[in-house]
């Protein structure tokens, strides 16, 4: 223990959640049918823990058997009960779950930390509130489809495909599963390879409260046993978030087979700050945009342009900032950015800022002492930044920003939109109607007002261009999951 | 202490305040888990950090003396635990309590310019000021003229500021925005500019004579003031919280919000105050569970 001649400062001393809170197995099968089962291909993939490196749990790697058996279970399911099974009855198990969440949420946080590396901050304060809320939302739908979709008489399309990232794991599982049982689909769900974790957990959580077998099944593996899932010819829906390159794949294959999709991919958001903007707590909005999750977020903020007249001011108070920020241990509660998702992305980040330097561009990073062990990389900032860089082209995926700057409101929104992706955008000023001018010439489907990485289960988010179709979150997600008893799409 | 030349009032830019994003910020700074060691710190800087204060209609010079022993060693049994930074007293206390802690580190504040209204002649203000720093006061407290101030009369509020400044002939001055009556966080950044520019050595969140105290989101938006008027005039102005902080963890909370806003050095009792009365003794109960364990009641630290 330390005396009073020791000082209060920045080094907080350790205040790690502790990882026993949660209990999960070593190895686990395919969620199939409402139980788990060995995997017919009788191949495993070790899921490790990105901040040590260490393993965590073994899962299975499906293969096209074990996808067709889990969509045979699920078209079972659909068929013998739950397409007809009342609205009314969906909520109460949507509405289940969401408490259950609730109730297990510090467990579910740890294993979301543990899993993908995100700090337990965010996990505990944004991911399962979030996923809590995605349940209830839906749920409060499902017995009110009517009055979602007037004057048209709508029913589930059956068995849905989904395929979900690493980034948040858990949450892109409540954004795909709870609209699609609030329509009375069933769902094959593939979680990510690197993060299977907290998903399966929550089978746990879905034979606790009774939903029926075959309603959700979930098939763990890597790229082979999604576009085995893709592939599959009695999916009558399918749902993917991830990389664009994977995206187009997709989107070829639906097309030739006319499957209903929706795809939610890359972005490469403009966060564009106005000189009379409240410029504090614009810092702060562009540390969410870009910093939050390590910015392993599809919409997150990564080009950041500035007004010219404060650009010298706004990029010192940024700068000032992001040396603020704690890096390390994604369990200990006071860590702001924690570990990246997989050697993999850590190598992709790596090629673009060396990419990045290469060109000219400035970097400044923070000087936060990194971990031996484990994927890390500092937060990084970029000046110097011109629009033709890999750098403020490509996604990075990374807790990497570049800086521009602009004159006009106009050039604002030509540097906004000239990019292939359209997925958010954010605009911060302190004047209303610069703010709807701007809002109106995004081509973002998301745009945030003096605020970033904002998200409600009411609110729809997609994307424009190669940014994805499609949304997900308000009538407009449900919207994905129903289609006309006439049976167009 | 110096002292600083009056100078004219000139308009002065405003960067804007968010309301959302600021307090989001303020609830996230607020969630940071202060542990062992830290808390451990953070107590015993909070003590160094407190002004311990009384300013009630009833003081009399005995409850005055009082309060200055509990100032200078806050608690008997464990002499580790260091003094406090200032006593706080109204100006007609001033002569006992600087009687009262003259061989110790503790300095006397006394409120002065009618407190805590600030509604009088500025000269009877100023009169008072000079008073207080006669009979002993190394620092004084004066509140804003609000009244000036809301009419958007920015020049006399200023210059009044700027009286007091000269009228305090070297000892500190602390000026007590009474955030709680300005109408939202704009005019908070606005007042916290004006007080640091005609000469505050300290901005000061409340007189707490009103239910409307200091939040971490007030004490946000006026460190980030003194942060830009650091930046951009190179001087260096400390930040006092007051009214409604009673419990060790509102202390940290404080301490994490000034760490991250304004840096580790202004973790000092130079530039970082908690004006506070039942604080101390929360603060006592706390550092003593450290050591033994176990949490003792109300009864084992002295009500002064």
């Amino acid at each position: 223990m330390t005396t009073e001649n020791s000082s209060f400062g920045l080094d907080y001393a350790p205040a790690p959640e502790s990882a026993s809170m949660v209990q999960f197995d070593d190895e686990y099968g395919l969620f199939i049918g409402g139980c788990f089962v060995a995997p017919k291909s009788g191949q495993t993939i070790d899921t490790i823990n990105p901040a040590t490196e260490k393993r965590l749990a073994t899962v299975a790697r499906g293969d096209a058997e074990d996808v067709n058996d889990a969509v045979a279970a699920a078209r079972k399911a659909f068929e013998e009960h739950w397409s007809s099974t009342s609205g009314s009855v969906r909520a109460r198990y949507l509405y289940r779950i969401a408490r259950q969440i609730q109730e297990r949420s510090r467990e579910f946080a740890i294993l979301e930390s543990l899993d993908g590396g995100k700090p337990i901050r965010e996990s505990r304060d944004v991911d399962l509130p979030l996923v809590a809320a995605h349940f209830f939302h839906h749920a409060g739908w499902a017995d009110k489809l009517e009055y979602a979709f007037p004057n048209r008489d709508i029913r589930p399309y059956g068995v849905a495909g989904q395929i979900i990232p690493w980034n948040f794991p858990l949450l892109m599982a409540a954004w795909k599963l709870a609209p699609a049982l609030a329509c009375g689909n069933t769902v094959v769900l593939k979680p990510a390879e690197t993060t299977p974790l907290s998903v399966l957990l929550l089978a746990d959580v879905l034979n606790d409260v009774d939903l029926p077998p075959g309603v959700v099944n979930i098939v763990t593996g890597a790229g082979a046993t999604g576009e085995a899932l893709v592939k599959h010819p009695d999916i009558d829906k399918l749902a993917f978030t991830g990389s664009t390159e994977v995206g187009k794949w997709i989107r070829q294959s639906a097309a030739s087979r006319h499957l209903p999709l929706t795809l939610e991919l890359g972005g490469k958001a403009a966060n564009i700050i106005f000189e009379d903007a409240a410029l504090d707590q614009a810092v702060e909005g562009v540390v969410q945009g870009i910093w939050f999750n390590q910015g392993h977020v599809c919409c997150a903020g990564s080009r950041l342009l500035v007004q010219e007249s404060i650009a010298e001011d706004f990029t010192d108070r940024l700068k000032r900032r992001m040396e603020s920020l704690r890096v390390g241990d994604p369990l200990d509660k006071n860590t702001d950015v924690g570990a990246i998702n997989s050697a993999e992305q850590l190598e992709k980040i790596t090629e673009l800022v060396n990419a990045g330097i290469a060109e000219g561009a400035q970097m400044h990073q923070n000087s936060c002492k990194l971990p031996d062990k484990g994927f890390w990389f500092s937060p990084t900032v970029f000046t110097k930044v011109q629009q033709s860089q890999r750098i403020a082209r490509e996604e990075i995926f990374g807790p990497v920003l570049t800086i521009q700057t602009f004159r006009t409101p106009d050039e604002a929104v030509e540097k906004a939109n000239n990019t292939p992706y359209g997925l958010s955008a954010g605009i911060w000023t302190e004047k209303g109607s610069r703010a709807h001018w701007m809002a109106m010439r995004m081509r973002a489907g998301v745009v945030w007002l003096n605020t970033f990485n904002k998200f409600d289960p009411s609110s729809p988010f997609g994307g424009y261009k190669e940014s994805g179709f499609g949304r997900e979150g308000g009538i407009q997600g449900l919207a994905s999951y129903v289609q006309d008893s006439t049976g167009s799409f | 202490m110096r002292a600083v030349k009056r100078t004219a009032y000139a308009p002065i830019p405003i960067t804007p305040v968010d309301e959302v994003a600021l307090e989001s910020r303020a609830a996230e700074l607020g969630s940071r888990s202060i542990k062992t060691s830290s808390k451990e710190a953070a107590l015993y800087l909070s003590v160094r950090c407190i002004d311990l204060t009384t300013l009630e209609g009833v003081d009399t010079p005995g409850k005055v003396e009082s309060l200055c022993q509990k100032a200078i060693r806050p608690e008997a049994t464990n002499p580790s635990i260091p003094s406090v930074a200032a006593v706080c007293v109204y100006p007609e206390m001033v002569s006992y309590a600087a009687k009262a802690v003259a061989s110790s580190s503790v300095a006397v504040a006394s409120v002065a310019g009618a407190f805590p209204s600030g509604l009088s002649d500025l000269k009877v203000r100023t009169t008072e000021i000079r008073k207080a720093v006669e009979a002993g006061a190394n620092e004084i407290d004066i509140v804003l003229n609000r009244s000036a101030f809301l009419s958007g009369n920015l020049a006399q509020t200023y210059d009044e500021v700027s009286a007091s400044k000269e009228a305090c002939r070297g000892a500190h001055l602390k000026v007590i925005l009474e955030t709680g009556e300005l109408g939202g966080y704009e005019p908070i950044r606005r007042a916290s500019m004006l007080a640091m520019a005609a000469g505050a050595d300290f901005i000061k969140t409340s007189t707490g004579k009103i239910p409307k105290a200091s939040t971490p989101a007030i004490a946000l938006c006026m460190a980030e003031a003194i942060r830009e008027h650091a930046q951009s005039e190179g001087r260096v102005v400390g930040l006092k919280v007051a009214g409604g902080i009673r419990t060790a963890k509102q202390a940290w909370q404080y301490l994490v919000l000034i760490a991250e806003t304004l840096g580790p050095e202004w973790l000092t009792p130079d530039r970082f105050r908690l004006g506070a009365s039942s604080l101390l003794n929360d603060i006592l109960l706390q550092i003593r569970k450290l050591k033994s364990g176990h949490y003792s009641g109300p009864d084992y630290v002295t009500l002064d």
